[in-house]
């Protein structure tokens, strides 16, 4: 009789569906998962350990860098954490674009979601619509801040400055001619905010277009329901947070429940799972695609309403305007030690936390009095979930495995950190 | 919010003995329990209706090793002027917990009473252990091999204390404050070799903008209205 032993079979960290650098060890009965040992840190960089060694705005571009598809939503947590502890609150509109630009930024990363997730378990075409509708998102991006996807543009004390009048334009070169910039530009005419509205106009009939594609397909729902189940009780057990808990069918959304920005004054819902397995997942995070541009539309008819600042007028914490700093001395000397040394944080310790697309992304900052962190912790949602894979995937197919790493929506750069 | 932060903080503070310590500060409640009481006080806010933290969000580790060190003098700066380059460290704080060199932080979060805290036990650098919080939140998993792994503490009844972060065959503790930022080795491939080779790093650590720390501060302490 010959023995029978388990199959362990290494998967990653190249794989196209281990969603970046993911190296998993899987233990197989045949073709059925027995344990999966996730090996991360491939993607390590210390991000925590370099914040110590630099004054405090100067990791705001790391924040970028760490789940880099939802890019502004680390930097406000990050910005809120300096902003509690400096005692200083940005100006309200500038909370309204912070809204606005967290929620573009979780279309962005639900979009970059589906888009792989559908991908991972064989359906091509959603991904590609996706990324058509990123393209116009990272244009606002670009547009308010210069770059596409790591925009540092929250700061302490507000953003970096003000929505700018106008679009940038295509222009004719040999692969498009004049006819086809001109119905390329035609939404571009206006300033941002005329272009966002376009796209909130527009996004709710693309949404449409990957619900045809999916909700109702018999491959998707034969790949995603009624796997990766997660009980409620679970879910708490294992640290879950975002649309991975409310997939589990608890109602907990840090947007509503510990409002921070100006999310006490839009009005949205919370899309509730009730069976907690990918199918619900999926349709949580659609419909907070759908929730999401419902803000947006709300925070654009605030912001054309009440034009006004965007940054404190505190040059102990901000820069002041170059400008200023031609003609008036103490704005120098303020620039100066802004850019040179810095500001300090009063000595003590906070925890910020946001509803970043992914989950809870905390910030746990401490503070001796310096201008550099003491030490910075990032809680990203991530990690959590990902501890959770052995437990998900434990009795699945190994096919499934791909489907639960999409759903858990990992991104290395926050796991790793 | 500020109000019922304050009213959990006092809470906490009557249901456990005088060895635990609660305190609000930024509008948080922190607790600071001994090494020994964690797994008994863990156990009483995950499980008592008041508390019911169901939710263990993140551990970390803190090393407190140049706590209040600063690398510019700026009191003595108004006479002779700053120096030029980075000085010797020195410390111009005391540490906020006199002999111990390690912290480590428990995150809760309760989803039924929407609340926080955080749980904070000292260690010394002599006797870095801790129960392990596993059997109480799943969570604690990851957290504690990360914490294990970045700062060296170690987690009394882990089913699987193993690096989580750093290389395979990764020596030190990268995380703590003796560990120099460029980190100690680099790694190349070697052509003559044909493997991969490890040295000491090349690179030398830079110090660009000195740690400065200011005993003034203009800001209020926050404690009302906010949060």
């Amino acid at each position: 009789m010959p023995e029978i032993r388990n199959y362990t079979l290494n998967f990653g960290p190249q794989h196209p569906s281990a969603h970046g650098v993911l190296r998993l060890v899987l233990e197989l009965d045949g073709e059925v998962i027995e344990r999966a040992d996730p090996h991360i840190g491939l993607l390590h960089r210390g991000t925590e350990k370099l914040a110590e060694s630099k004054p405090y705005n100067q990791s705001i571009p790391y924040m970028d860098r760490l789940d880099y598809v939802s890019m502004m939503c680390n930097e406000h947590g990050y910005v809120l954490a300096l902003e509690k502890m400096l005692g200083i609150v940005a100006p309200e509109r500038a909370q309204y674009i912070r809204v606005m630009f967290d929620e573009i930024t979780r279309i962005l990363n639900h979009c970059m979601w589906l888009g792989a997730h559908a991908l991972d378990i064989g359906a091509m075409t959603v991904f590609l619509y996706a990324f058509r509708e990123r393209e116009d998102l990272m244009d606002v991006y670009e547009a308010v801040s210069g770059a596409r996807l790591h925009a540092a543009y929250y700061r302490p004390g507000g953003v970096y400055r003000d929505l700018p009048d106008s679009m940038a334009k295509y222009e004719p070169s040999k692969w498009h001619n004049q006819k086809e910039v001109d119905r390329l530009n035609e939404n571009r005419q206006g300033s941002v905010l005329d272009f966002i509205e376009d796209f909130t106009q527009r996004f709710p009939g693309y949404i449409d277009e990957y619900e045809t594609l999916l909700t109702d397909n018999r491959i998707w729902k034969q790949r995603t329901v009624g796997i990766g189940v997660v009980s409620p009780e679970r879910a708490l057990q294992m640290g879950f947070s975002g649309p991975m808990i409310r997939g589990s069918g608890i109602e907990w959304d840090l947007r509503k429940k510990q409002p921070y920005a100006v999310y006490d004054k839009v009005d949205f819902d919370i899309p509730v799972g009730t069976n907690g397995d990918c199918y619900d997942r999926y349709l949580v995070r659609v419909e907070e695609m759908r929730q999401s541009n419902r803000i947006i539309k709300q925070c654009i008819d605030w912001l054309r309403n009440n034009p006004g600042p965007v940054m404190l007028d505190d040059h102990k914490h901000v820069p002041p305007r170059r400008e200023e700093m031609k003609g008036n001395m103490e704005s120098l000397i303020h620039h100066f030690k802004l850019f040179t040394e810095g500001y300090s944080l009063p000595e003590g310790e906070v925890y910020t936390a946001v509803e970043h697309p992914k989950g809870e992304f905390g910030i746990y900052l401490v503070s001796d009095g310096a201008n550099k962190p003491y030490r910075l912790k990032i809680r990203a949602p991530g990690f959590a979930h990902l501890a959770s894979l052995d437990e998900m995937s434990r009795g699945h197919m190994l096919a499934d495995v791909v489907a639960i790493i999409g759903t858990q929506d990992i991104v290395f750069g926050e796991v790793d950190r | 919010m500020g109000k019922a932060v304050e009213a959990l903080s006092a809470r906490i503070q009557a249901r456990f003995s005088d060895n635990v310590v609660a305190h609000t500060a930024f509008n948080e409640v922190t607790v600071e329990v001994p090494a020994e009481q964690l797994l008994s006080v863990a156990q009483a806010l995950r499980d008592e209706e008041e508390f019911f933290f169901e939710e263990l969000l993140d551990v970390c580790g803190v090393d407190l090793l140049t706590y209040g060190e600063a690398e510019w003098d700026t009191a003595s700066a108004s006479c002779t002027g700053f120096s030029r380059g980075v000085g010797r460290p020195h410390r111009v704080k005391t540490l906020p917990q006199d002999g111990h060199r390690f912290a480590v932080i428990y995150h809760l979060l309760s989803v039924k009473n929407n609340q926080r805290v955080r749980l904070k036990v000292m260690l010394d650098e002599a006797h870095l252990i801790v129960d392990s919080v596993v059997g109480l939140w799943a969570s604690a998993d990851w957290y504690e091999r990360e914490a294990f792994d970045l700062f060296g503490v170690m987690f009394r009844g882990h089913p699987d204390l193993r690096r989580l972060l750093t290389d395979y065959g990764f020596i030190g503790h990268p995380f703590r404050k003796d560990f120099p930022l460029q980190g100690n080795v680099e790694m190349r491939y070697d052509a003559e070799k044909r493997r991969v080779v490890y040295e000491p790093v090349s690179i030398e650590l830079r110090t660009l903008v000195p740690r400065v720390i200011r005993a003034e501060h203009p800001v209020k302490s926050v404690t009302e209205g906010e949060g």
